[in-house]
């Protein structure tokens, strides 16, 4: 993505950001609230055109006005949303091939086949044992970890090339987030990409590659993992959060 | 599955299955003259199919996260649209499309109204209901308009005959749309639509649905649902009146909702809307027949929404 921006009526959320991510890398997208990381985010899934700025994927330009979440999906960009994720009374079975459904004559659902390729996600992607959980489960009986695995599941059986997580370990459990840590280190284990959006830096460093700091609508900072310790990325990501927002405005 | 989590995956249904048989059983112990015989029975399903197709497309709003109030008007409407074309083209077929037609198109404006414009839909539809039922009564003048050419047609044994002298066809075309209610809601792609719009429409926006679009068309369905019921009406009655349709509106809402539907969308129960429908179609005559005034109608009706509704809402959080 190169020389994004976005307003918002009056509001700037991007000023000029260039951002890239290379083939089986995870990139940790970091900065606080408001610093314009989910609509980075929602750019690059489709779900709104910059107002300016260039759109690549794999090496292809993209027409902005006609880049939408189905097109992005055909692309190979999946996004996992926290609690958006999912439809909560819903069977898992549906959650996983939603508005992509095998179906036989005249759209109707070829259950048996969603259901049976729904337990081999489970089992073979995310380590499922089977223990109270299957295909018919309603999202509402899970864990917040098995959750967000069984978003990034989805996405992975769909052949993302690219999943992007936001805040992926909200509102977790200890045990919950080392489940979904799993989860991005088995993305890149099998060749894919992932875009990390965090600002709980620990779990980001732990599985990232690289990252990029985002502040109030620009790229602050980009570094590699070898460069810095964790405790000097938090102090850096404090830094910026705590800069006088005068600084920004001054001409 | 085991058995256990069979039972647990289908509690509500036979639950409701056992209200069914108690009401029943209630009505044979205290009036064993009336409902020991057949007879009974059929006046329960020459009534119960007007409540109960409104109640499906009712069910299927429901699920999509909103209600229409509508369809009272849309039954008188659409009977009235169908008398009008009949009249006019002399074909009853052609009077039947226009009649559905116009249901779709009252559905379609109630649809429009409440996604694009963004009212909530128990006020878009309130003030469709009052605007559908007075442009009827203008442009009608108030006037019944009577069918008896239908006397006799092909069609009108299709479609409200009795079938051998006791079953009558209008609950035989009940029991096909519940059938194709469900099979859209639960095994076609576009009941995942209606699911998710109901559940979380963010989520459906996500995975590529227009969630605007799938409420469109289910508000669409319901005016058509509710058109077909106000023609069947009218061809029992081989009458149209103004006032078609009037009276149905907390009959049915109290069918869907005893049957198990949320009011929160996103899950819904075509069995339940179905099995509901005949629960409430039987009590008045029921009631009546079991040697108590018409006023504890009501009365009753109260009693079984509410345990009903209760035992729905437990279960529901038990899961």
């Amino acid at each position: 993505m190169k020389n994004i921006h976005k307003r918002f009526g009056g509001v700037v959320a991007l000023r000029g950001v260039d951002f890239t991510v290379g083939d089986n890398e995870v990139i940790g997208l970091i900065g606080d609230n408001g610093a314009g990381k989910s609509t980075l985010q929602k750019i690059l899934s489709g779900l709104y055109p910059p107002t300016e700025g260039e759109i690549f994927v794999k090496g292809e330009k993209i027409d902005p006005n006609n880049y939408s979440v189905r097109q992005a999906h055909e692309m190979g960009i999946e996004t996992v949303f926290q609690e958006k994720a999912l439809g909560q009374k819903q069977a898992l079975w549906r959650n996983i091939f939603l508005g992509r459904q095998p179906t036989t004559k005249f759209g109707y659902l070829d259950v048996e086949e969603a259901k049976s390729e729904t337990d081999r996600i489970m089992k073979q992607f995310l380590g499922f044992t089977g223990e109270g959980v299957s295909p018919d489960s309603t999202v509402s009986t899970l864990s917040g970890g098995e959750r967000q695995g069984i978003a990034i599941g989805r996405a992975m059986y769909f052949e993302a090339d690219l999943i992007i997580l936001d805040e992926p370990t909200n509102a977790l459990s200890v045990k919950e987030i080392g489940k979904v840590l799993d989860f991005i280190r088995e993305v890149k284990r099998q060749g894919k990409s992932c875009v990390y959006i965090s600002h709980t830096i620990a779990h980001i460093y732990e599985v990232s590659d690289r990252f990029v700091i985002l502040d109030k609508g620009k790229v602050a900072d980009r570094r590699e993992k070898g460069e810095l310790t964790e405790q000097e990325l938090i102090d850096e990501l404090t830094h910026h959060a705590t800069r006088p927002e005068t600084e920004e405005r001054s001409p | 599955m085991n058995v256990i989590e069979r039972i647990k995956t289908y509690n509500t249904q036979l639950g409701l299955t056992f209200i069914g048989l108690l009401v029943l059983i209630l009505f044979m112990v205290t009036a064993p003259g009336t409902f020991l015989r057949g007879r009974i029975y059929s006046s329960f399903l020459s009534i119960t199919p007007f409540i109960g197709i409104a109640g499906l497309g009712l069910t299927l709003v429901l699920v999509s996260g909103e209600i229409d109030l509508s369809f009272t008007a849309v039954m008188g409407f659409a009977g009235y649209v169908f008398a009008v074309t009949m009249g006019f083209t002399g074909s009853i077929i052609l009077g039947i499309l226009a009649g559905l037609a116009s249901g779709a198109v009252v559905g379609m404006l109630n649809g429009m109204l409440v996604t694009l414009i963004g009212i909530p839909s128990i006020v878009v539809t309130l003030g469709m209901q009052f605007l559908i039922r007075g442009a009827t009564n203008i442009i009608a003048a108030g006037q019944a308009t009577t069918l008896t050419q239908l006397a006799g047609t092909p069609i009108h044994s299709l479609l409200v005959g009795e079938i051998g002298g006791v079953v009558p066809a209008q609950s035989i075309w009940f029991l096909v749309l519940a059938v194709l209610v469900w099979s859209l809601l639960f095994r076609h792609k576009f009941g995942d639509h209606i699911l998710f719009s109901g559940d979380n429409p963010e989520t459906a926006e996500m995975m590529g649905i227009s969630v605007t679009r799938t409420k469109i068309i289910v508000f669409m369905i319901f005016g058509a649902l509710a058109a077909f019921s106000g023609i069947l009406d009218s061809f029992r009655l081989r009458t149209w009146w103004p006032t078609m349709g009037q009276g149905y509106l907390m009959t049915t809402m109290a069918a869907v909702f005893i049957g198990g539907t949320s009011m929160f969308g996103g899950e819904g129960t075509v069995y339940g809307t179905f099995l509901g429908a005949f629960i409430i179609g039987s009590l008045e005559a029921g009631i009546v027949a079991a040697g108590l005034s018409g006023f504890w109608t009501r009365f009753i009706y109260g009693i079984l929404i509410l345990i009903a509704v209760t035992i729905h809402t437990l279960l529901r959080r038990q899961s």
